[in-house]
């Protein structure tokens, strides 16, 4: 399946792919009032390593999802390769962020747990962070499965 | 074509039957559910009671998962025993079922010692299953006094549920601190004041001796008024059908890593067993949702005959108070080294032995702390990790660049 993937060789740092991915899962269509004067919780997270380097970091929508086995509320589940929670049923317990080894499911500010579902269910259709990423740092591609 | 029987009908029954299915889409399954619900969330029945989920938004899969499944479920049944030679179990209304593999998980009930008096009151309650939230709920009242035996996970959560909803909470507890099996005396202190900040009233190191209708009189000679008591002091592993076979018996069902028993053919899983920390390197009763399904999976694969190991657990909890967050895992061993950051909203507390980090308690501040857990699961010697900006915040780029590389541009 696709997934989103870095090439950390070009990325700037510049955390746009944050802010894209907070807009394109407010719910709002106007980028400054989804934004402005308010703390962002975005789905990715652009980490800079010791030796300078910048990349960003979302679900790797992994073969053996620990936070979906792990969820006690069965909220969290794998369709069609693609990892989403029902927040519906989440009740905010953050088992998911105790079990995620790669730091991927955030807490989103307001008590419960959101995580990238490739903008499968917001009104984008595609990844927001790869499509606004200045320097094409960040792809959704197809690169095999996990043996 | 395979016969698989499960025991119980909880996570790990659930993750048995996932397991099951991912190996062998053929043989039967066949569920003893003693409960006559399908499975469900059992540690959101605080979150029921305090109306942040309903009955229907508890169920653990969709209303199809056993038709999807092939399961056939017997509700309201029990099983009484097992004859590992005929490959048979016992069920409580006469019936025999055969079996090619069984996996038994039958989870844990609560454990009640004895107090002088306690027959004499007449609301009182545990808080394990969905039955004991809405009989609870039944009985109380926005004038209650409500007297909580057990300051542990359990019965904090219940105080949290009942906030709102009954007049005063008061929790007592031998030990001297909250929540004694998953953190330490700083930790619980933070919690602990916390919990008094939002209404909740603490008996330390004190239980209740005797009762008296709706009176108890405590250790300590104070004497509490309550109308609703529940009892929360603990739970013990459901064993009894497993050790009566001849199977191995600790404090829980002793199950290796593949989530077999020592008889042939029948596994276990869930809060019945017990198996290996790989943080402490014991083995003991570690009844936690996660690793109850991780088990059951574990042991659906296996008896479908696949080859599957669960050889990384470990104890961990992720819980929350009235907003204030608290995650746990591994564990604390004597003479460990420790690392701490604190202040007056969040603690941070990370135990380090032999090279490598062993376990942490978090309060306040729930921002990757997967990443912690997995240097945990995965045993990662910290020579190979930059710990010191580990320290400040997990983050993948502390880790090696061969293993970010692995994580972040291939599937995983």
């Amino acid at each position: 399946m696709k997934r989103i993937y870095v090439k950390e060789q070009w990325c700037l740092g510049c955390h746009l792919c944050e802010y894209n991915c907070a807009f394109a899962n407010s719910g709002m269509t106007d980028m400054v009032k989804a934004l402005r004067g308010k703390q962002i919780y975005p789905r990715i997270q652009v980490e800079t390593g010791a030796d300078g380097v910048t990349y960003a970091v979302s679900c790797r929508h992994c073969t053996d999802p620990l936070c979906v086995k792990s969820c006690i509320a069965g909220a969290l589940s794998k369709k069609d390769g693609v990892i989403e929670i029902d927040h519906e049923k989440c009740v905010g317990c953050l088992t998911c962020v105790l079990v995620c080894p790669y730091g991927a499911v955030i807490e989103d500010g307001s008590g419960v747990a959101q995580k990238c579902e490739l903008c499968m269910k917001n009104s984008c259709g595609a990844p927001a962070c790869v499509k606004g990423c200045p320097n094409g740092a960040i792809v959704y591609e197809e690169r095999g499965e996990a043996k | 074509m395979k016969r698989y029987v499960i025991i119980g009908n909880g996570t790990a029954a659930a993750g048995c039957i996932e397991g099951i299915r991912s190996a062998d889409a053929e043989g039967s399954i066949t569920v003893i559910s003693a409960e006559n619900y399908p499975v469900y969330c059992r540690p959101l029945i605080s979150y029921y009671l305090e109306k942040k989920t309903d009955l229907r938004r508890m169920h653990y899969r969709a209303d199809s998962f056993y038709a999807d499944n092939h399961a056939d479920v017997r509700y309201g049944i029990q099983a009484t025993g097992i004859d590992a030679a005929a490959k048979e179990i016992m069920l409580d209304n006469g019936g025999k079922l055969p079996y090619d593999a069984l996996c038994v998980c039958t989870g844990s009930a609560p454990f009640i010692p004895p107090m002088q008096g306690l027959e004499t009151v007449q609301n009182k309650f545990p808080f394990m299953t969905i039955d004991d939230a809405l009989a609870l709920e039944k009985a109380v009242t926005p004038e209650s006094r409500v007297l909580i035996i057990g300051a542990g996970l359990i019965g904090l959560k219940c105080a949290e549920g009942l906030h709102g909803r009954v007049q005063q909470i008061t929790v007592c507890d031998l030990a001297p601190r909250v929540l004694s099996s998953i953190l330490d005396d700083k930790c619980a202190a933070m919690m602990q004041k916390h919990l008094e900040a939002n209404g909740i009233r603490f008996l330390l190191g004190t239980s209740a001796q005797s009762f008296s209708g709706n009176s108890a009189v405590m250790q300590n000679g104070e004497t509490v008024d309550f109308d609703v008591l529940v009892l929360a002091v603990g739970v013990r592993a459901n064993t009894a059908i497993v050790k009566n076979a001849g199977g191995s018996v600790g404090r829980g069902i002793l199950v290796d890593d593949a989530c077999r028993t020592n008889l042939p053919d029948v596994y276990a899983a869930g809060d019945c067993t017990e198996y290996h920390d790989i943080s402490s390197d014991s083995v003991k009763v570690m009844a936690l949702m996660p690793n109850a399904y991780m088990q059951g999976h574990t042991a659906g694969v296996n008896m479908a005959g696949g080859a599957a190991l669960f050889d990384n657990a470990i104890p961990m909890n992720s819980i929350g108070f009235f907003g204030l967050h608290c995650h746990t895992a591994g564990s604390q061993p004597e003479g460990c080294e420790m690392y701490e950051e604190a202040d007056d909203s969040h603690i941070k507390r990370l135990f380090v032995r032999d090279g490598r980090l062993v376990g942490f308690m978090l309060i306040g501040h729930m921002h990757r702390t997967g990443i912690y857990t997995a240097l945990i699961r995965n045993r990662t010697p910290l020579s190979e990790v930059d710990f010191a900006r580990l320290k400040i915040e997990p983050q993948l780029a502390a880790l090696s660049a061969e293993y970010r590389d692995h994580v972040l541009k291939g599937a995983v």
